[in-house]
């Protein structure tokens, strides 16, 4: 841009190799933008200083909405005043991240006519990252994007834009329609996502099955993951074809199998289905030979999260099998207890699997109506400290004696 | 600003995918049959009908301008009927019926800038957060550091040559916007100097109670300093989490002298053979080197290296590490082991090694 000569040689560094480079990125968008060049130069005195300097946050948004728009603006508005307002908006993702050039091409001149041009796609949860709004340009783009059939994703104390892997649009090892459920259910909690009023944010993630490559088990804090329960589906032929073409079927599918479940002579392959765990090594190997069976459906996991505040957690089993049938509302019902409970007890900024870490499983369960099961656990419980809620008393008995 | 609320539009969702489906996957969607790689970054889909879809697999930098999201829509265009597709770790997709136009397609994809791969027993594009770019929290840049590493590593991009697959993801501080905890290396920003408070403004902007109470190890109290109203910290408690720093911007934690990077590793989410785990600590800490990070990618390099050489077929870095247990982790890699890998926080005492299976 005239007004500043852009000076970035340590970014530069970053235009060389072979991988794509997000500094070309910005100077193409600088080339028509002066936010572009604006976000270069603070990017390279951030490169120079080995600090950021964007501000926190700040309550910006578009009306009626809480979420889905993050407030940035940068700690020398003076030096760097294109990018003095530099917020984000978060917009929701169509399922499985399948685009028409057409929808594509319209976002882009959107954000042309009212942002920084720069984009992520996609974010970490799923939308598209709009980079770089001006406050005023906010409630504009919002309004032009819902004209073109697109909506604000969520940020904050709400339900986080569901996600999902693509599921049956181009995979044959989804158990359920993750895209229809994801997109469901989406449609079903827009107040929950546009409104936080949780006391922190709750995500919705559908893997279609147990290869997961939504990380639904470990960011979701209700995760979906696609499985199912009768015997997983073999092509006889298909397996010898796999072994005349190299493939070490005893080292390589049944030495690895979790279960040793699988049997193979150098002609047949036998799988004890009852014993299968169903982890995907098999199928995975051999995917023209395997497939998961015909009674599909969803293991059903609940609280994981990233570390903060009480450590790391994976999602655990809260419902081993469910057939994830439109209109999911068993599903949704049991969602919608989680959060009475959650929303009346839990603490601030507390996600619900901390929660259950402080409640316990056991009284979480009961309050949410689920019968405890096997499946839930690790193994039982190690320690010999059992909260028992009753106790007799010697009356007790002698009532009892005289009811006789 | 005045809002006209006459024709406003609100809680429509997101546009309903079906119409974004290109026909071979909408006439075929649930019917699909097997899949081969055929080579690095080419899928092929085989429907139950017999009808095929090619799939071409390109790495995309997260971060894109309108105008090469315009030139991916040309190559849709030209190529692809006009549709396409991202996968969850920032790749595009190109689908094609037409088996002759892959080359084709991999051909633009190169003079755009963009390699094909991330399939099968590869490093696919890495997931990552915002970093010096557009957040305020993060302790180290995103983008910079993942350019640097898939340059060092982009032979095992374009080429199926690991053990098994290997996921590599970033976070710029321990909120976790990508959730990396899960990963075969995770490279995470951490803080190690305690807040500044800035005791003038902080009852100004923030809400005293909440701000001790986001403490997990309770290190932050209400405290009068200078006859104003605000908190004090016990330094010796703080693990540099950060989180009180999200509930009160009077509290900052970047600090160029002491924010840098960690290494974990051994983590996955697939449950295939091994339960999905969570990443280890491998590199406690790696000070900041812009533009291109060395010791950050030299340590990633060696991992990967000693990783493919002594892994058996299909083990993923968790995996292998489980084999051979840590202590044989740490000798082949050379990486010092050291105090901050023992771990301290809740529950420490079951990460302790509690048997005699060792190995001499």
């Amino acid at each position: 841009m005239a007004e500043k000569t852009s000076e970035t040689p340590l970014l530069d560094e970053l235009e060389k190799g072979p991988w794509p480079s997000f500094v070309k990125e910005i100077k193409m968008a600088a080339e028509t933008n002066p936010m572009g060049s604006d976000l270069l130069n603070l990017l390279e005195r951030s490169y120079r200083e080995k600090i950021c300097h964007w501000k926190h946050g700040g309550i910006v948004g578009v009306l009626g909405y809480g979420g889905g728009v993050i407030g940035r603006y940068n700690d020398l508005p003076e030096e760097y005043p294109h990018i003095a307002h530099f917020h984000t908006m978060r917009i929701n993702q169509p399922a499985g991240w399948y685009y028409s050039t057409k929808a594509l091409r319209t976002v882009c001149d959107i954000w042309e006519r009212h942002g920084s041009g720069i984009t992520n796609m996609h974010g970490s949860t799923g939308d598209i990252i709009l980079l770089g709004c001006h406050t005023d340009a906010l409630e504009p783009t919002f309004q032009e994007l819902a004209k073109n059939g697109f909506d604000i994703g969520g940020s904050g104390s709400d339900v986080r834009t569901p996600s999902c892997c693509l599921g049956q649009s181009r995979c044959e090892w989804s158990c359920y329609d993750t895209m229809a459920a994801c997109y469901d259910f989406t449609m079903t909690y827009q107040d929950e996502i546009h409104r936080p009023a949780f006391p922190y944010k709750w995500k919705f993630k559908f893997s279609g099955c147990p290869n997961d490559c939504v990380a639904a088990i470990a960011r979701a804090d209700i995760s979906f993951i696609g499985t199912w329960r009768d015997d997983i589906r073999m092509d006889k032929d298909a397996v010898l074809e796999y072994a005349d073409r190299g493939l070490d079927i005893q080292k390589d599918v049944v030495e690895l199998c979790p279960a040793k479940c699988i049997a193979w002579d150098g002609k047949e392959l036998c799988i004890d289905n009852r014993a299968c765990v169903h982890c995907m090594h098999c199928i995975n190997v051999m995917p023209k030979a395997l497939r998961p069976g015909t009674d599909t459906g969803a293991c059903i996991l609940i609280g994981s999260k990233a570390p903060i505040i009480e450590g790391a957690f994976l999602s655990s089993v809260i419902i081993p099998f469910f057939k994830m049938e439109p209109p999911y509302q068993e599903l949704k019902d049991l969602v919608e207890e989680m959060w009475d409970l959650w929303c009346e007890e839990g603490k601030n900024r507390e996600r619900i699997g901390e929660f259950i870490q402080r409640v316990g499983m056991g009284n979480f369960l009961e309050a949410v109506g689920v019968e405890p099961v096997a499946e839930m656990v690790a193994h039982p419980r190690e320690n010999p400290y059992i909260f028992y809620e009753e106790y007799f008393e010697e009356e007790d008995e002698e009532e009892e004696e005289a009811d006789e | 600003m005045a809002i006209d609320l006459k024709d406003r539009i609100t809680d429509i969702g997101p546009p309903h995918y079906e119409q974004f489906l290109p026909p071979v996957i909408k006439e075929n969607y649930g019917k699909w049959k097997y899949h081969e790689i055929l080579k690095p970054g080419v899928l092929m889909h085989v429907s139950e009908t017999g009808d095929k879809v090619y799939t071409i697999r390109a790495g995309g930098s997260r971060l894109m301008s309108i105008k090469k999201i315009r030139m991916i829509c040309d190559l849709a265009d030209k190529y692809c009927g006009g549709h396409l597709r991202f996968t969850s770790r920032h790749n595009i997709e190109f689908m094609t019926t037409d088996e002759s136009k892959i080359d084709e397609i991999i051909e633009a994809l190169a003079e755009l800038g963009h390699p094909v791969g991330g399939m099968g027993k590869s490093i696919t594009s890495i997931v990552h957060t915002q970093g010096w770019i557009h957040c305020h929290s993060a302790a180290t840049d995103a983008s910079g550091i993942v350019k640097a590493v898939m340059d060092a590593i982009f032979e095992h991009y374009a080429n199926m040559d690991l053990p098994a697959k290997c996921r590599i993801a970033l976070a710029c501080c321990l909120n976790m916007c990508g959730a990396v905890h899960c990963s075969d290396i995770a490279i995470l920003g951490v803080h190690r100097r305690p807040p500044i408070i800035d005791h003038k403004n902080l009852r100004k902007v923030c809400e005293i109670p909440n701000v001790s109470a986001s403490c997990p190890t309770a290190a932050i109290r209400p405290a009068t300093v200078e006859g104003v109203a605000s908190v004090e910290i016990i330094e010796e408690m703080c693990m540099f989490c950060a989180n009180c720093y999200t509930v009160c911007p009077a509290l900052p934690l970047n600090n160029a002298l002491n924010d840098g990077v960690s290494l974990w590793v051994g983590g996955k989410v697939s449950n295939a053979r091994q339960e999905p785990m969570f990443s280890k600590l491998a590199v406690p800490y790696i000070e900041n080197e812009p533009p291109r990070w060395p010791t950050v990618v030299n340590s990633i390099v060696n991992i990967i290296d000693v990783w493919r050489k002594d892994a058996r077929n299909y083990e993923r870095i968790g995996e292998w590490i489980n084999r051979i247990g840590w202590p044989n982790f740490f000798k082949k890699t050379g990486i010092p082991f050291q105090k901050e890998h023992i771990d301290d926080f809740k529950h420490a005492g079951l990460t302790y090694k509690r048997s005699a299976h060792l190995t001499y």
